[in-house]
């Protein structure tokens, strides 16, 4: 990732209206004709700046994007998949399943099972080529795990800015 | 090599039914808004189609479902929330929409999926996503998963992730 995810950090140098950007609007976005305008009204300065501020917050990584987050499988197909890769296979290995635009998250994790991806389709089947492709190319079996049924009920997350405990529970 | 065929599912769950113009309203969409004074607007030059009809749509894939959140979306990491682990239960079936609705509830909790067990390997059945600062908040916040929604007897592992390979939004077409 080309991104500095070391240095910056560090919550207090985000102003306030980064922080009212940040947590206020990851849901419920103003579906009007002029929803940064109506977001500036609502925490206090202009619709120029909350453009120029959340295209600052792109740019530096903090946003990944203004936009839908869509219900897995509602449109398209994606899958969770996973696969046991000894320790000195992972990294190109890892590196070839990056390859794939179908591919949206990789993770190394901690088990036996120790690559972890997301993969996003138009449809199943495409999919499924693309899982074999990986089989085929890394001689490791995918575990393809999609999923059954969601439990989540998606408000976003609310960053604590001002404590360094955990962040409160909703219920 | 062998197409694993067992561990494909005959089928995904249903998908919602999408017209030409939604599904290129979704592709315009899925990498964000275009951050001008007026992106509906925009998006409806590009669609060919008036402001109106973009702001509709987009209200009705979110009164549908097919969209799950609209809005600003963050990166965990990037703000602080440097730490996170796939936490996997093996619940039974009879109360795992139970369990799974309670956990879905937490806002730690940013994914809480039901997903099949592939045996004998994988026992798992619940998939959760935790963030947390670092580690020891994310556990912290697992054990008050545990808690409240009374999760002891339930076996479970927490994987968390030492390496990010890649993270970005789904492309779907």
């Amino acid at each position: 990732m080309n991104l500095n995810t070391d240095n910056k950090l560090n919550e207090q140098q985000l102003n306030s209206i980064e922080k009212h950007l940040l947590n206020d609007f990851q849901h419920g976005f103003p579906l009007v004709s002029r929803p940064f305008k109506k977001i500036a009204d609502e925490i206090g300065t202009s619709e120029e700046v909350v453009i120029e501020t959340l295209n600052q917050l792109q740019n530096d990584g903090y946003v990944s994007r203004v936009g839908a987050v869509f219900r897995a499988n509602s449109i398209g197909a994606s899958t969770l998949a996973a696969m046991a890769i000894p320790e000195d296979e992972l990294e190109s290995i890892a590196a070839m399943v990056n390859e794939y635009s179908e591919v949206n998250h990789n993770y190394k994790r901690e088990h036996q099972y120790n690559l972890w991806f997301v993969l996003t389709a138009s449809d199943e089947h495409t999919l499924n080529a693309v899982l074999d492709d990986i089989e085929h190319r890394s001689g490791h079996d995918v575990m393809y795990l999609p999923m059954l049924e969601d439990f989540h009920i998606d408000l976003g997350f609310e960053l604590d800015f001002e404590h360094d405990q955990k962040s409160a529970a909703r219920i | 090599m062998d197409m694993k065929v067992k561990y494909r599912l005959p089928s995904l769950p249903q998908q919602a039914v999408l017209d030409e113009q939604d599904q290129a309203l979704i592709t315009l969409i899925q990498t964000g808004l275009p951050l001008t004074p007026t992106p509906y607007a925009d998006l409806a030059k590009q669609l060919n189609i008036d402001e109106k009809e973009v702001i509709q749509r987009i209200q009705d894939l979110n009164e549908t479902k097919v969209i799950k959140r609209f809005g600003v979306v963050v990166r965990h990491h990037e703000l602080g929330y440097r730490a996170n682990a796939m936490t996997v239960w093996d619940i039974p079936d009879e109360t795992v929409s139970e369990l799974g609705l309670c956990m879905g509830q937490f806002d730690f909790v940013t994914l809480c999926y039901r997903r099949p067990r592939r045996l004998p390997d994988w026992p798992y059945n619940l998939f959760t996503m935790i963030h947390g600062k670092d580690r020891d908040d994310v556990l912290a916040n697992i054990q008050l998963l545990a808690k409240r929604c009374d999760l002891d007897e339930i076996e479970h592992k927490v994987l968390f992730s030492t390496r990010r390979f890649k993270q970005r939004g789904a492309i779907y077409r």
